[in-house]
């Protein structure tokens, strides 16, 4: 029983050194006085001073933020879409080959995902002149293509699983299929949707290869920008910027645990009043 | 239709016609054709599979049937999309809107009723009072328990005052006490109403209770369609008489008919039976004589007369519940009877007339027994 005890606890805590030794050496040296990366010189935060001075970091993470919110809304509206084809329109022909196809960008290689958008922007623009030119635009096309897949995954399993009869009793209750949708159907599957959009601004903020294909002048994004400054050599001001990143991450994470939790709790705590009110006797039902 | 013209007079409210229900090569209603009248509170009961939550259904509009048609109030609801039918539905699971408030719930259906807000909330309380929710206007689904969803489902199934309520399965989520209690309210509420209810039940003794008429379906089929008494007392075949309650068959051959009773010769019973018949039936007619266990009376002593529906056996199993005992009897060819007898007297269990290994007679009056005729396939 000790024995067991002993190697369990090593092996947690080798699972967390292994993620979090990482992260936290290279938040370390984000307060490194020196230069080089690698020695330690000295306490210092002048690295995120001159982070906050640098106008090309600043305005890559704006771009990377906003096309991550401009990809996310649309993903959301169309994965919506699609989950709720997949869920509700029954078998219609060719099903399967559309449920599919919509996981395919899933499993499909981003290199090739980039690749294949590459080529359609820039056969696009020889045929119809649109794109002219590649960059930000093209950058959010093509994370609204690729994120969309996960949105509708997750909003067709939230489908699934709902009682179908609660938008059987609006129907009954004399609303249009459109209105069951609106009043019904998109207020429950709400969640499913934040989540997605969620998962698809994480994908895009995170994504360098899909970018990099579809990117052009001006359409410098943050993973972009990371990426080009470390092929020359770790900089401190990455490894601050890095640490930045990772506390907004964390606060977020925490945040919606809290929530989470919270409401639940909420949720248990008045099922069991609701129980325990029924249980007692109450006068004038009869 | 021609006998439909005079509405007035006419007791049908609800016709179904030949309705036939397929699921790919599966029919799930067979040709059903039913009447039922305005202010009816009708049952349909059978087990699981049956047809009946398919037919409910295709009242409500959610499933069209594959052929036949089905008119409500004289009108062919054939095309007729659920949100436009004169009908509303209480679901199994109540189907509550879990991100709305009770008033919200309840509410919903007027939202499209051409009604002022005052109007909207005088309708919302007045239903709310009608079910003793007043209080929780203001909660959440899931903030109520079992008997109180069950009873905001009920108010706004019932808001739109529809001419016809379905209920499926009402009370199958509840448990035994809250249920009996449940089902005088929802008799109550028709009865004050006066909508014509369609209950979905598979509980026997639900569907006794609540209903007016009952029918009965089996795999797609209605088998019987009756008052409760008409079904429990007047069966029309084995599968009713056995699907009701409990009963003992005796399989024979009609002997001699004799002034509506029939005299039957039953191997497994050891002699002759007289029973009440309904049927035309001829000398030489394989049958099976139905007696309830009630209807059966058990003694030690011999019984006045021993010519007919008169048996002997011996005691196999007592089961003692209180205000009734079940007794299982084995008779010399074998065939278990089961009696039961109400304990209208106070006994010790050493007190006890019959026990266990007893020899004992078991008799009933030919009226309390019917002629059932062999089954068709």
């Amino acid at each position: 029983m000790q024995k067991r005890s002993v190697f369990i606890l090593s092996v947690l805590c080798f699972g967390f050194a292994f993620l979090y030794v990482p992260i936290l050496i290279m938040m370390a040296y984000s307060f490194n006085a020196s230069r080089l990366a690698t020695v330690w010189g000295g306490f210092s935060t002048e690295w995120y001073g001159k982070l906050l001075q640098n106008d090309q970091v600043i305005d890559a993470a704006l771009l990377s933020l906003r096309i991550a919110v401009v990809s996310a809304t649309f993903a959301t509206i169309l994965g919506t879409l699609a989950g709720l084809t997949l869920a509700r329109l029954g078998r219609f022909k060719g099903r399967t080959l559309f449920s599919g196809m919509i996981s395919a960008p899933l499993i499909m290689p981003d290199v090739i995902t980039g690749l294949s958008l590459l080529m359609l922007f820039v056969s696009l623009e020889t045929l119809i002149g649109w794109p002219s030119g590649r960059g930000a635009n093209t950058v959010t096309l093509a994370h609204i293509t690729f994120s969309m897949a996960y949105v509708a995954i997750i909003v067709q399993s939230r489908l699934t699983s709902m009682d179908q009869s609660v938008e059987e009793a609006a129907m009954d209750l004399g609303s249009t299929p459109l209105r069951v949708l609106w009043d019904i159907t998109l207020p429950i599957i709400a969640p499913a949707m934040i989540s997605g959009w969620l998962l698809a601004f994480t994908l895009s903020l995170d994504d360098l290869v899909i970018a990099s294909f579809t990117s052009g002048p001006g359409g410098t994004t943050l993973p972009m920008l990371i990426f080009s400054k470390v092929k020359l050599g770790v900089t401190p001001d990455i490894n601050a910027l890095a640490t930045i990143i990772v506390c907004i991450v964390t606060l977020g994470v925490v945040l919606a645990g809290i929530l989470m939790m919270r409401s639940e709790r909420q949720r248990q705590l008045d099922e069991q009043r609701a129980q325990a009110e029924a249980a007692a006797p109450q006068p004038g039902i009869a | 239709m021609a006998e439909n013209s005079d509405t007035k007079t006419d007791p049908v409210f609800i016709r179904i016609e030949n309705v036939t229900k397929k699921f790919g090569s599966f029919t799930a209603v067979d040709n059903v054709s039913l009447d039922i009248g305005r202010g009816e509170l009708f049952a349909l009961l059978g087990g699981s599979g049956c047809g009946k939550t398919t037919l409910l259904r295709m009242l409500a509009g959610f499933e069209a049937p594959t052929s036949g048609r089905i008119m409500i109030d004289g009108q062919d609801m054939t095309g007729v999309a659920p949100f436009d039918r004169p009908v509303n539905m209480m679901f199994q699971s109540y189907a509550l809107f879990p991100h709305m408030s009770v008033e919200k719930n309840v509410g919903y259906g007027l939202k499209h009723e051409n009604m002022t807000d005052a109007q909207r909330k005088d309708r919302v309380r007045e239903l709310l009072d009608m079910v003793q929710l007043t209080q929780f206007a203001a909660r959440k689904p899931h903030q109520l328990s079992g008997g109180q969803r069950q009873r905001v489902a009920l108010a706004r199934a019932l808001a739109k005052s529809p001419k016809v309520l379905l209920l499926d399965e009402p009370l199958g989520a509840l448990d035994k006490k809250l249920r009996e209690q449940t089902q005088f309210e929802l008799m109550n509420i028709q009865d004050r109403l006066g909508i014509t209810f369609i209950v979905v039940t598979h509980d026997q003794e639900e569907a006794m209770t609540l209903a007016d008429r009952i029918a009965i379906m089996d795999r797609g089929v209605i088998r019987q369609v009756g008052t409760p008494t008409d079904i429990y007392e007047f069966p029309n075949s084995r599968f009713t008489a056995d699907f009701i309650g409990s009963i003992n068959l005796f399989d024979g051959t009609v002997a001699a008919i004799k002034a509506g009773k029939a005299r039957i010769t039953a191997p497994a019973a050891g002699c002759a039976l007289e029973a009440d018949t309904r049927y035309g039936l001829s000398t030489g007619d394989k049958v099976s004589v139905a007696v309830r266990p009630e209807k059966i009376t058990i003694s030690r002593g011999k019984p006045r007369s021993t010519a007919v529906n008169a048996v002997q056996g011996e005691v196999l199993d007592l089961g003692y519940f209180g205000k009734d005992s079940l007794y299982r009897v084995k008779l010399a060819s074998g065939a278990l009877v089961r009696v039961s007898k109400v304990n209208d007297q106070r006994l010790s269990e050493a007190d006890r007339q019959v026990d266990w290994e007893d020899k004992v007679w078991l008799s009933w009056d030919a009226r309390s027994a019917i002629v059932l005729p062999e089954e068709r396939p």
